[in-house]
C-alpha cells in the first residue's frame, strides 16, 4: 500500500509541467484503455447496485410479487433494528461463532506452520503437499465427507473415541457433533481445518521472513524455546496474522455454505446455524425479499466496515511493522 | 564416575543424540496430526467402497469387506468366528439352534459336522476384504456426473479467460502509467476485495432477472470480464517487479502500448499468471453461492458443487453413495493440485505477504 503514494505526488508535480502535455496525455490515455474494462466493472458491477441496494432498502418488494412495490421509507430499517429479534440473533450467532473458529482456526495454522518451519521435522516437502491437500477438495464435497466421519452412530470420530479410548460417544446419549448446540461450533471448526492450506502457507511465509540472527541471540541470552516463540516469533509474524485475522473475520460475515449443506439453513440445531449469511440468503433468495434482503446486506456491510475499522484500530497496539518505530 | 573421566566425550555425544530425538519425536508428532487430519478423508475412501449391507450392519468391520460365504453341499452359509478351547476357528455356521449349532469345517471337510454347544448368535461374523467399485459407477450415473462436470468446465474456463485477461491488462495500467488519482483508484480495488458481495447483489440479481439472464451462466460469467481487485493486486505486485528498463527499450524500438504489454510484460509474468489462473479457476469450480441463487430451477446447467449438494438431499441414508459422489467431484482438482502445486503455493504466499 504504502507503493502507492510516491506515484500520487508525482502525478500532481507533473500535472503542473504543462510542457510535458503530449506525452502526458498519451499516458493517461493507455492508462484509461488499459484500466477501462476495470473502471466499467466497477461502475456497472458495484458503484451502481451499491448504491440501488440501498435505495431497494427503502422499498417493499417481493420478487414473487413484483407488482406490488411501494417506497415504505425506513421501514424495513425499523423492522431490521427494532422489531425483528432473528437479525440480532443472527449476528450474535455469526459472533460467537468466529469467537470460536477464529482462534481455533488460527492456532492451527500456525502450528502447522512452526511444525513446517522445524528443523527436526523431516519430509517438510510430504508434509506440506498433504496438509494442503484438503484446501482443494471442493468445499461442498467436503461438508459431506465431515458429515459422515462425524455421523453419530457410523462416523469413525465417534467410533474411535468409544471402541479404541473407551468414551461413550456412540449414539443418540453419545456425542452427537451435528445435533448438539452446544458441539456445532466445533464440529463447523474442525471442517473449516480443512480450508487451512492457504492460512498455513502465508504464516509459514512468515516465519521463514524472521532474522535467524534474532533466534540466535536470543540462544546466547538463553531463551528457551517457548521464550523465543512468544518474545520473538509472535511480534515478528504479527503482520500476518492480522491480515488472517482481517480476511478470517470478514469471511465469516459471509459464512453460508458450510452450514447451508449440512443442513439447508434450516438453523439446526436450535437456531444456531441462523448465521447472517444464511438469514440473507433465506430472506432474499427464499422469500425473495429483496427489500428486507437489501437491508440486511447493508447491515453486513456496515458491521463488516465496524470490524475492519476496529481491527486496524487495535492493530497499532499489537502488530509489528518492521521498519516503522 | 563415568560422568566425570569424560565429560568431553558426554557433552559431544549427548546433543547429537539429543538432535535425534528431537527428529524422531517432531516428525511422529507431525504425522499424528496428519493422520488425524486427514481421516475424514480415510473415511470417505472406506465408505466409498462399501456394500449397503455392510453399512447397515452394526460391528461390520471398517474397511470395505464382505461376510464370508462357504459352499457346503450345494448350498452357501456364512462363516463365523467361533471360539473352542480358547482359540477361534473360523466355521460355517450350518444348522442353527438357540442354544447349540452345527458348524463345518472349511479347511476340513471330511470331518462332518461339528455340534457347538453356545449361542451362535453371539459370534462374529467372519469378513474379509471385498471392496465394491459400483458405487462410484451408480454416483456417477444418478448424479449424470458427465453433464455437471462439462457445466462446471464450461463456467472454470469461461470465466478464468475472462478473469485472467482483464486482469491482467488492468495490473498493467496500475503498474505502469501516471494516471491522475491512480492512488485513489487502487484504494478503491483494494476496497472492493473485502467488500461483503451480498451489498451489490440484490439489485444485480434483481436487473439479470429483468433482462431474462437468471437461470442461464452469463450473469457469473460475464462479470468476470471486468476484473476483479485481487486479481489485479496480486498482477500489479509482480508487474511492479519487472524491470522498467525492458519496456523502455521498446518503446524506443517503436513498439506499441499493446506490443509491450503482450510481448515483454506477459513472458515475464508467467508465474503470476499462471498462479490468479490457478486460483480463479479453483474459485470457479467450488462456487456454490453463485450458481445456486442464478441457477435456481434449472438442474439441466448446474455444476457440480450444486449437483453434489442435491445428491445428499436425495440419499440421505446412502453414505456409501454420497462418499463416492464428493470423492468423485474431488478428483479433477486434486490432479490439477498435484501437477501445479509449486505455482499455486507461490501465488498464495505472494498476496499474503505483500499486504
Amino acid at each position: 500500500m504504502a507503493a502507492i503514494s510516491p506515484d500520487v505526488v508525482s502525478n500532481e508535480t507533473k500535472v503542473k509541467k504543462k510542457k510535458r502535455g503530449r506525452i502526458e496525455r498519451e499516458q493517461i490515455k493507455w492508462g484509461l484503455i488499459f484500466l477501462s474494462p476495470w473502471l466499467i466493472g466497477i461502475v456497472v458491477f458495484y458503484m451502481i447496485p451499491f448504491i440501488a441496494s440501498f435505495g431497494f432498502s427503502l422499498l417493499e418488494f417481493n420478487l414473487a410479487v413484483p407488482e406490488a412495490t411501494e417506497f415504505v421509507g425506513l421501514a424495513n430499517w425499523r423492522r431490521a433494528l427494532f422489531n425483528d429479534p432473528n437479525t440480532y440473533e443472527s449476528f450474535g450467532v455469526t459472533f460467537l461463532f468466529a469467537l470460536i473458529s477464529l482462534p481455533i482456526g488460527m492456532a492451527f495454522a500456525l502450528l502447522l506452520a512452526l511444525l513446517m518451519n522445524a528443523k527436526s521435522v523431516r519430509g517438510k516437502a510430504i508434509f506440506r503437499t498433504l496438509f494442503f491437500m484438503p484446501t482443494m477438495v471442493p468445499l461442498v464435497a467436503a461438508v459431506l465427507i465431515w458429515g459422515g466421519v462425524l455421523n453419530e452412530q457410523t462416523g469413525w470420530v465417534n467410533l474411535l473415541l468409544e471402541n479404541v479410548f473407551g468414551i461413550e460417544a456412540v449414539g443418540v446419549d453419545g456425542l452427537r457433533w451435528l445435533a448438539n448446540p452446544s458441539l456445532i461450533y466445533f464440529t463447523l471448526t474442525f471442517i473449516g481445518l480443512w480450508a487451512v492450506g492457504n492460512t498455513m502457507m502465508i504464516t509459514l511465509a512468515g516465519l521463514q521472513s524472521v532474522p535467524t540472527e534474532m533466534y540466535e541471540a536470543a540462544e546466547i541470552d538463553g531463551a528457551g524455546y517457548w521464550r523465543q516463540l512468544i518474545s520473538i516469533t509472535i511480534p515478528m509474524i504479527s503482520p500476518v496474522l492480522f491480515y488472517n485475522i482481517v480476511l478470517g473475520a470478514i469471511g465469516l460475515m459471509q459464512y453460508f455454505l458450510v452450514p447451508f449443506v449440512l443442513n439447508g439453513g434450516s438453523g439446526f440445531p436450535e437456531g444456531t446455524t441462523n448465521f447472517v449469511g444464511i438469514y440473507f440468503f433465506n430472506q432474499a433468495f427464499k422469500f425473495f425479499n429483496m427489500g428486507y434482503g437489501a437491508t440486511i446486506a447493508w447491515l453486513i456491510f456496515a458491521v463488516s466496515l465496524l470490524l475492519t475499522v476496529v481491527l486496524f484500530g487495535s492493530a497499532r497496539y499489537w502488530v509489528y511493522y518492521a521498519g516503522e518505530e | 564416575m563415568a560422568a566425570m573421566t569424560a565429560p568431553n566425550n558426554r557433552s559431544r555425544l549427548a546433543p547429537k543424540t539429543r538432535d535425534r530425538l528431537n527428529v524422531i519425536f517432531m516428525t511422529s508428532l507431525t504425522t499424528i496430526i496428519l493422520f488425524i487430519f486427514l481421516l475424514p478423508l480415510g473415511y470417505g475412501i472406506m465408505t466409498s467402497l462399501k456394500t449397503d449391507t455392510q453399512i447397515s450392519t452394526a460391528g461390520s468391520p471398517w474397511y470395505p469387506a464382505s461376510p464370508i460365504l462357504f459352499e457346503y453341499e450345494g448350498r452357501e452359509y456364512e462363516v463365523y468366528d467361533v471360539p473352542v478351547d480358547g482359540n477361534t476357528f473360523q466355521w460355517a455356521l450350518v444348522n442353527k439352534g438357540r442354544e447349540a449349532s452345527e458348524f463345518i469345517d472349511p479347511q476340513n471337510v471330511g470331518a462332518g459336522l461339528i455340534p457347538w454347544e453356545g449361542r451362535w448368535r453371539t459370534l462374529d461374523q467372519a469378513w474379509e476384504f471385498d471392496p465394491v467399485w459400483s458405487n462410484f459407477v451408480e454416483a456417477w450415473n444418478t448424479i449424470n456426473f458427465p453433464r455437471l462436470l462439462g457445466n462446471t468446465v464450461f463456467y472454470a474456463v469461461l470465466s478464468t479467460i475472462g478473469a485472467v485477461s482483464s486482469a491482467a491488462l488492468v495490473a498493467y495500467g496500475f503498474a505502469r502509467y501516471d494516471i491522475p488519482g491512480k492512488g485513489t483508484l487502487f484504494l478503491i480495488v483494494m476496497a472492493t476485495i473485502i467488500l461483503p458481495p451480498m451489498v451489490t447483489l440484490i439489485p444485480t440479481y434483481a436487473f439479470f432477472n429483468q433482462i431474462g439472464w437468471v437461470g442461464t451462466w452469463w450473469p457469473l460469467i460475464i462479470p468476470q470480464f471486468f476484473a476483479n481487485g485481487y486479481n489485479i493486486f496480486l498482477l500489479r505486485q509482480f508487474f511492479l517487479g519487472i524491470p522498467r528498463a525492458l519496456d523502455e527499450a521498446a518503446t524506443i524500438d517503436g513498439a506499441s502500448h499493446f506490443r509491450i504489454f503482450w510481448s515483454i510484460i506477459l513472458p515475464q509474468a508467467r508465474p503470476a499468471l499462471l498462479a490468479v489462473t490457478l486460483f480463479h479457476f479453483f474459485f470457479a469450480w467450488n462456487d456454490f453461492f453463485g450458481p445456486l441463487i442464478y441457477l435456481a430451477g434449472n438442474p439441466d446447467l448446474y455444476p457440480i458443487t450444486v449437483g453434489l449438494n442435491g445428491f445428499k438431499g436425495l440419499y440421505e441414508g446412502q453414505d456409501n453413495l454420497i462418499q463416492a459422489a464428493s470423492l468423485t467431484s474431488a478428483i479433477i482438482p486434486l490432479i490439477v493440485f498435484f501437477f501445479a502445486q509449486r505455482a499455486f503455493i507461490q501465488g498464495v504466499v505472494i498476496t499474503g505477504v505483500d499486504k
